[in-house]
């Protein structure tokens, strides 16, 4: 799917320009108004990326040299201070093996979606409504998928009554222990997310062309024959792009343990324990150089990754 | 005030920003806000920041307006109710505009208080009135007065304790332990509900600090000393918590308490007690009357321990009301302050215990009279301090997480043991108060 957007989004840029080159070339003006179009579009995404994503960077990375406390007028500049506190509290990083679980949880969650991407993306009954189901979870406000499954983790609420139905008097306290607590939040997490890759997973395989399809069932090649040789190369940027979104994900977790446990029971990720240290402890600064750390850590993954998989271009035909 | 703007040009212009700041703090830094002599010359429309948004939305703010209105006609009061009130205050008051009347939010430090907030008074005049004035006075003057007082309590459900045969409040933690214990094995309630899910009822054990060892300088104690030294105050009170969880005696799945589902339980029944404080006693009486049970049910004890044969129960402000340093109406302000705090009958309608020191106690604390429960005000001068202590050791005595440690280490969901636990805090918390001291 993203490939085709992409496709999509590419072509009036193109189609605009061969209406320039005509038979007489075109006034100064109309030149300039050309040249100064796509900028104009492009005011308003700017303006919005640089007031909420590049400005609120910045100002975080200055705060991040500062013992700032989030409110007080008064701010001193305390050079690496921040970041030499971080690296010698080992114990701060210790909640990235929290991570572990989500990224266990993101293997599952890509081979879900692309099992159900491959399976959807034939003909087969009540298509389009399987697909609705899958990603009906991804439209859902966060927060309100945390309180739902707070319910369905209840001691005697849904999972245990379903549980129940089948013979299974379990008695267990989903959330009770770390391990259990955090299987539970990560499975939650893979019900949210499967939606959004099964998405991507399935644009992706309709982007392939159709006659390949064809030609391959001619030759009587098998649906894993299909699978294997058409559809898994057609996705691999997808894939890898999947797979550099789960690995930063897994990383910075936050939304749902953050309202489902607020962090307690050994659920605390590493952007919950910055959240708790720049608005509970009133470490502004510290806080934000943790950010800072996180974002390259993220960074340092993604590069690392891009050098072991490299994104090659495919050619199907 | 330009911050974020400056601040996204270069760390250089810390320095500079730094100073900018300070410059607009100074120039208006130290000024009152007096109360009018004249109601009828006092004129302007204020807003009035509040985290009570209930009353905002049924109205009950409104009709406060209303009966100050009688006798102030020329000021308009406006509410404006915020769900999330420390979060959102917090960030409003990076900028001018955070109303003209508002609630003292817990992250702003005491020594910035003169940037922020104008003076209501000296202490040397407000304390004889009022109660709570050391905690907002800084330099001698005082920023800030809370409406109501509330005092920490076990909220129980009489009818419970009663069929589990207890009819004596229990003395000491050990007795208290014991009731809970004939509670499980006679009756149906869970003894004892953490609330864990929700965080801040934990943090309201807290409070039982100064009620052990009845010493009105408990505060000054956990700015000297380690709060979890053996038979501090906070140990007594951690370690009954522990116990409670670590011997079955509270809920079985603390990790998905519900607050709101709490209160008819305990209305009803199905749970005995809670730690909380006399400003819940309405709430639960309400869910009695929903839930059409008996609300006379709803008891209320003091923590249980006693200093020579008597108990006793610290009284703590609620948030407190202050006048925006920036406010073009202070004249307004204060007089809402003044009236809210005096004539309103706030307290009352809160069945809270009123600031005014001369006024007689609720009602609902009729059973701590009659048992002799001896009421301490607390000394908040270094009250601050432990704020400040608090945060730079990320103990959190005012936040729930430690104690939500604790609980899991009492079930069994984290390693470790009590001493060992409790000896780390002491640990975070000794050393937090050397770094400070050099």
């Amino acid at each position: 799917m993203m490939t085709d957007t992409t496709r999509r989004a590419a072509r009036p840029v193109t189609e605009a320009a061969p209406a320039g080159p005509g038979p007489v070339p075109a006034p100064r003006r109309a030149r300039l108004w050309r040249r100064v179009t796509p900028w104009l579009f492009l005011i308003a995404p700017l303006a919005l990326l640089i007031t909420f994503t590049y400005a609120p960077i910045v100002d975080m990375v200055a705060y991040s040299f500062t013992d700032w406390d989030g409110v007080s007028p008064e701010l001193r500049y305390t050079g690496a201070g921040n970041y030499r506190e971080l690296f010698t509290r080992p114990e701060l990083f210790e909640v990235f093996f929290v991570s572990g679980y989500y990224l266990a949880a993101s293997v599952v969650q890509i081979a879900g979606a692309l099992y159900f991407a491959t399976v959807l993306s034939f003909n087969v009954r009540f298509r389009n409504f399987f697909k609705g189901v899958l990603f009906f979870p991804y439209l859902i406000n966060g927060v309100a998928i945390g309180f739902v499954f707070l319910y369905f983790f209840q001691d005697g609420g849904t999972l245990d009554s379903v549980l129940r139905l089948f013979g299974h008097d379990t008695d267990h306290a989903w959330l009770g222990t770390p391990e259990s607590a955090n299987v539970s939040l990560a499975g939650v997490s893979v019900w949210r997310y499967l939606g959004l890759n099964f998405v991507l997973f399935l644009g992706a395989i309709q982007s392939v062309p159709g006659e390949l399809y064809e030609a391959a069932e001619l030759d009587g090649a098998s649906r894993w024959h299909q699978f294997r040789y058409i559809i898994a190369p057609g996705i691999r940027p997808i894939l890898s792009l999947t797979v550099i979104l789960s690995v930063s994900g897994s990383l910075s977790v936050f939304e749902i343990p953050y309202i489902m446990t607020g962090g307690a029971t050994g659920t605390e990720t590493f952007v919950i324990q910055t959240v708790k240290l720049a608005f509970q402890f009133n470490k502004t600064g510290l806080a934000s150089a943790a950010a800072v750390v996180l974002l390259l850590i993220i960074l340092a993954v993604t590069w690392v990754q891009r050098r072991l998989v490299p994104d090659d271009k495919v050619e199907l035909v | 005030m330009n911050r974020r703007r400056v601040l996204a040009g270069s760390i250089a212009a810390l320095a500079l920003l730094a100073s900018a700041c300070t410059g607009t703090g100074g120039s208006s830094k130290g000024e009152d806000a007096k109360a009018p002599d004249d109601p009828s010359k006092v004129s302007g429309t204020i807003t009035v920041l509040t985290h009570r948004t209930d009353l905002v939305q049924d109205g009950t703010m409104k009709k406060y307006a209303a009966a100050f209105n009688k006798t102030y006609p020329d000021v308009k009061v406006e509410f404006d109710g915020l769900t999330d009130y420390e979060g959102e205050v917090k960030i409003r008051m990076n900028t001018e505009n955070y109303g003209d009347v508002l609630m003292i939010p817990a992250v702003i430090e005491k020594k910035d208080y003169p940037r922020f907030f104008a003076s209501l008074g000296s202490e040397a005049e407000r304390s004889a009135q009022y109660r709570f004035t050391d905690y907002s006075t800084v330099g001698g003057k005082v920023y800030g007065q809370s409406p109501i007082g509330v005092v920490p309590g076990m909220i129980y459900n009489k009818k419970v304790w009663s069929r589990a045969g207890i009819t004596d409040w229990p003395t000491t933690p050990a007795e208290f332990l014991d009731d809970l214990k004939a509670i499980k094995s006679k009756t149906d309630a869970i003894p004892y509900y953490t609330n864990f899910k929700d965080m801040w009822p934990l943090s309201s054990w807290t409070n039982v600090n100064g009620s052990v060892g009845c010493d009105t300088q408990a505060t000054t104690r956990l700015a000297e000393g380690n709060p979890w030294a053996d038979g501090a105050d906070l140990r007594v009170a951690d370690t009954l918590l522990y116990d409670i969880v670590h011997q079955g005696l509270a809920e079985k799945d603390p990790t998905t308490t519900n607050w709101e589902a709490s209160k008819p339980k305990i209305a009803k029944g199905e749970i005995a007690t809670m730690w909380l404080g006399s400003w819940a006693i309405i709430q639960m009486q309400d869910a009695a009357k929903q839930a059409g049970v008996q609300p006379d049910d709803i008891g209320f004890m003091p923590f249980p321990a006693q200093k020579d044969g008597t108990f006793c129960a610290v009284t703590s402000p609620d948030y407190q009301q202050a006048v925006n340093i920036h406010s073009r109406n202070k004249a307004a302000a204060r007089a809402w302050i003044d009236w809210f705090t005096d004539v309103s009958g706030y307290a009352d309608d809160n069945l809270a215990l009123s600031p005014l020191k001369k006024a007689p106690l609720p009602t609902v604390l009729k059973p701590y009279q009659d048992a002799g429960v001896k009421l301490l005000d607390l000394d908040d001068t270094r009250g601050g301090e432990v704020k400040t202590l608090d945060n730079r050791s990320e103990v959190g005595i005012y936040k729930p997480d430690y104690r939500q440690e604790l609980v899991d280490l009492a079930r069994g969901a984290r390693k470790g043991d009590l001493d060992g636990f409790l000896d780390g805090l002491g640990e975070k918390w000794t050393e937090a108060q050397r770094n400070a001291g050099s």
